[in-house]
């Protein structure tokens, strides 16, 4: 039999999930002892196409081969039997338990009795053979993540794969890991294996794969092309699009006041790492600022700042010059701070409460809602029949438990909430993410809505489409730091651009400029009229 | 595919059904869960049956004599009702935390700290023997209820700041109340070597029914005590704060979705702390009024472990307040035909199928089942 030049193809793989099509008739190849990236922005639908191929998902249509071999695979186990493993981007290990013991759980040997020494022996043998400096002893917790991501890939390597599927493997990791991380995977491919590397980090990208395919909105807009025929702004293109989608209706406004301004602040993740670093920004009355970038550079970390849902450890947040940083959530709630929060069911809502009471569920301490140290729960009823009409939620009555509503009627329980309260400041996280087109154009309207009243509107969305016809000026964020700022309404180049900041390719301080070309001074509108304050 | 086992093929064609477990997908009518609390009860009950039946009882008289221990006539019923208020306080005790979703399985440490407390104020003593009945009772129930909410404090306080379980403070912390009681009755309060303390001074009693017999002379041996009108009123004051105040609101909203909460601009932990005092409180006021109006002293067995029947109760009534009363009546029946019956075991067995039947019966709730017929091929 002739050795396959392909690993695997992937041909015409459709995949729907409830209103979204996350692959739209993809094609997609791997050859054999490549690295083949897989590029582009958040929800392109990268994951869900390396997940059918690992048998996690079943695509609506579509065909896999691997080596030339027509194959249906069910699970992540036909997947694996296949030689397929996934390392997804949350590890799946034990922390209580040692190396060797999380590589064997899940397989049929050994079978009663452990003996791990000598299964011990066979991991650190595979460890040698490709480089995966990790000591099959050590219980996975006293590892740094970059030997657990190790022990994961040995885990699929043990298992006889041989083509690996890597979910963002940097996200998680140090510079100098990364640099370990690819010299193991360039030994690998060495090796005779053959990987795919999910990213939406153009340098690492450019700097790793043999071939690039860019998905875009779930659909192929370049597909194995060779770092060295392309440029990194030919890559944010295709990556982030040229042509604006929709044009929202939006008059020329001038901005009012400050009303939020962000003082060098710093705080850090969950993880306790920098999540923002001295960020400084600043919102006006009537003023839609933009936060363009990639998740997990500090937006949410940002948006918590600002409502006193996370401490700083440097700088301060002015609210009409009141400091409302590292004071309860409550401080920035009474001085007018509307919160749209990023995860709608896991924060913005009570999901077995009902719809009057999560409409209310900030209401209840004022007046007219509140009575005395009670809450006049008939009030609290009308008050939310009334907005139920006006905001259009769609759901039998304002008893139902919002747990029962959809991802589009949910967001505009909590629109109907945070909007109704009369901000002066809004903090819109994601707010059109997971919806339908309607859905969509009724949220950012409404985000317009609060633009002509005089709220100051702080937009944080990885649709950069979105941003860009919402935004009078759009600022990037990347690794916690503004990396650019300009004024909304970009032309072509501005947008490339920022594609190029949102990737890490270019800061406006520190980044390679160099091989970016001056933009032409006539390209854009009236930068003037909104122009940095 | 392997073919169909045979067996399976008949099974089949005789029951041409499946069974299909959906999540529901809109409220469930507001008659439901009563319902289904009803059937849950009907069911243990004739599980119970089952047993009496295999045991060698007639299942029908069993329950029937159990009654008539129970409701039979007005001593019984007097008893039944004592038994049932520290049933009732520490169901409300239990009932509040649960709403948070704070899991205080302490009901019955925090019971017996009450009661000691309020033994305290006589035996230490705070106030003299000679001190006027109501301020004596007033001081001892204060006293019940600070020694129960701070122990119910310790838990909340290592919830709020350390996220530290609190299913298992709560419950260690009951040896250590037992033990800390037990200390006292051994030691210092011990009545000549005996492991009780001595007998109350009468202003230390609760007034039972029995002592309006000389104007009433049906009240006559009757032994429910003040405790009981203590309970019910907590009941309604706890209903109008779980149902109708904005720190209600907090706690349920809290329960739901502490991240909504804090999102909210809830002081979470503030509540969380809160609401085990006050938690700790009710049980604790239980123990004093067990004390005080049954026992008139402290000693090692004043609980045939309310603090736990407390848990059952909470969650066959889903938490309201109104509801713990009359599910605590029940279970008081439930201590109180457990002596009459043999073996006396019967009476805790039925509790322990009541909690199952009426847990499992939330699957109902969260779950339609239907029968799908399946298509013949």
């Amino acid at each position: 039999m002739p050795e396959a030049t392909h690993a695997v193809e992937m041909r015409g793989i459709v995949m729907r999930f409830p209103g979204v099509l996350a692959n739209d008739h993809v094609d997609f190849d791997l050859r054999v002892g490549e690295i083949h990236a897989l590029l582009g922005e958040n929800g392109a639908g990268k994951s869900t196409l390396m997940n059918v191929l690992a048998g996690m998902y079943r695509p609506e249509s579509g065909t896999i081969r691997v080596r030339d071999q027509a194959v249906e695979l069910r699970s992540p186990r036909d997947a694996i039997g296949r030689g397929i493993g996934m390392i997804h981007q949350q590890f799946m290990l034990v922390p209580s338990q040692t190396v060797t013991e999380n590589i064997l759980l899940g397989l049929d040997e050994p079978r009663f009795r452990l003996r791990l020494p000598h299964y011990e022996g066979r991991v650190a043998q595979l460890a040698r053979e490709f480089g995966l400096h990790v000591d099959p002893h050590c219980k996975v917790w006293q590892l740094s993540v970059g030997e657990q991501q190790r022990v994961e890939i040995l885990k699929m390597l043990y298992r006889g794969a041989n083509i690996l599927i890597m979910d963002e493997p940097t996200a998680v990791l140090a510079p100098q890991e990364i640099d370990d991380l690819f010299g193991i995977l360039r030994g690998m491919v060495a090796e005779g294996k053959s990987i795919v590397f999910i990213s939406h980090k153009l340098g690492e990208v450019m700097q790793i794969a043999d071939r690039i395919t860019v998905l875009r909105k779930g659909q192929v807009t370049a597909a194995g092309l060779s770092p060295s025929d392309t440029s990194p702004m030919e890559m944010a293109r295709l990556m982030v699009g040229r042509a604006v989608q929709f044009r929202a209706d939006k008059e020329p406004q001038p901005p009012g006041d400050v009303v939020l301004s962000v003082e060098g602040v710093s705080a850090l993740n969950d993880k306790g790492l920098p999540a923002l670093r001295e960020i400084s920004l600043r919102v006006h009355a009537g003023e839609i600022l933009g936060i363009a970038g990639v998740a997990g550079n500090g937006q949410p970390e940002l948006a918590e700042v600002i409502t006193g849902l996370r401490k700083c450890t440097a700088g301060r947040v002015l609210l009409r010059g009141q400091v409302i940083s590292n004071r309860p959530p409550r401080v920035a709630i009474e001085r007018g701070v509307g919160h749209i929060p990023e995860d709608r069911r896991e924060v913005g809502t009570a999901p077995n409460l009902s719809i009057t009471d999560n409409l209310n569920l900030k209401a209840y301490r004022k007046h007219p809602i509140a009575k005395g140290s009670s809450v006049d729960h008939p009030r609290a009823a009308r008050h939310a029949a009334a907005l139920k009409t006006q905001y259009e939620i769609m759901a039998p009555s304002v008893g139902t438990a919002v747990r029962f509503l959809s991802g589009g009627n949910l967001q505009r329980v909590i629109l109907a909430r945070e909007i109704s309260e009369g901000p002066g400041l809004m903090i819109a996280m994601q707010p059109t993410r997971g919806l339908d087109v309607g859905a969509i154009e009724g949220v950012q309207r409404l985000l317009l809505d609060l633009r002509r009243s005089g709220t100051a509107v702080l937009l944080v969305s990885e649709e950069l489409d979105e941003i860009v016809c919402l935004s009078d000026r759009v600022a990037v964020i990347y690794e916690g730091q503004i990396v650019g700022e300009m004024a909304g309404d970009l032309c072509d180049d501005e947008r490339d651009r920022i594609g190029l900041m949102m990737t890490g390719q270019f800061k406006s301080s520190t980044g390679p400029t160099a091989e970016l070309p001056d933009l032409p001074e006539q390209c854009g509108k009236d930068k003037g009229r909104l122009g940095r304050a | 595919m392997a073919e169909p086992k045979p067996a399976a093929e008949k099974w089949k064609a005789a029951f041409p059904w499946r069974v299909s477990i959906e999540p529901r997908i809109t409220n469930v009518p507001r008659w439901l869960p009563p319902l289904v609390s009803l059937g849950a009860l009907v069911l243990a009950l004739v599980m119970g049956g089952i047993v009496l039946a295999a045991v060698g009882g007639n299942p029908l008289q069993t329950y029937l004599h159990m009654a008539r221990a129970a409701f039979g006539d007005l001593g019984v019923l007097s008893d039944t009702l004592t038994k049932a208020t520290p049933i009732l306080l520490c169901g409300l005790a239990c009932s509040l935390a649960f709403r948070m979703k704070l899991w205080n399985i302490g009901a019955e440490g925090q019971f017996f700290l009450g009661a000691w407390a309020a033994s305290a104020v006589v035996l230490l003593p705070v106030l003299p023997g000679t001190a006027p009945k109501f301020l004596m009772l007033l001081a001892m129930a204060m006293a019940g209820l600070v020694g129960g909410a701070l122990w119910g404090a310790v838990p909340g306080l290592l919830k709020a700041k350390l996220n530290v379980n609190e299913v298992l403070t709560t419950l260690m912390m009951n040896y250590i109340a037992i033990s800390w009681n037990n200390f006292f009755i051994f030691a210092v309060w011990s009545e000549r070597g005996f492991q009780m303390s001595p007998v109350f001074p009468n202003s230390a009693w609760m007034p039972r029914l029995a002592d309006y017999a000389r104007q009433v002379p049906v009240f006559a041996g009757l032994t429910t005590h003040l405790g009981l009108v203590v309970g019910l009123v907590a009941a309604a004051i706890l209903w109008w704060v779980l149902y109708r105040s904005q720190w209600g609101f907090e706690i349920q909203m809290t329960g739901d979705n502490p991240r909504a909460a804090r999102y909210a601009g809830i002081n979470v932990g503030r509540n969380t702390v809160l609401v085990m005092m006050l938690s700790g409180g009710l049980a604790g006021l239980a123990g004093m009024s067990e004390i005080s109006g049954v026992v008139h002293r402290l000693q090692g067995a004043i609980s045939p472990g309310y603090g736990f029947t407390g848990i059952i109760v909470a969650w066959l009534a889903k938490l309201n307040p109104l509801v713990v009363a009359p599910v605590s009546i029940l279970f008081g029946a439930l201590i109180l035909a457990g002596r009459e019956i043999q073996p006396s075991g019967i009476a805790k067995l039925l509790q322990g199928i009541i909690l199952f039947c009426l847990i499992s019966s939330e699957v109902l709730l969260r779950y339609r089942i239907r029968f799908v017929r399946v298509m013949q091929a």
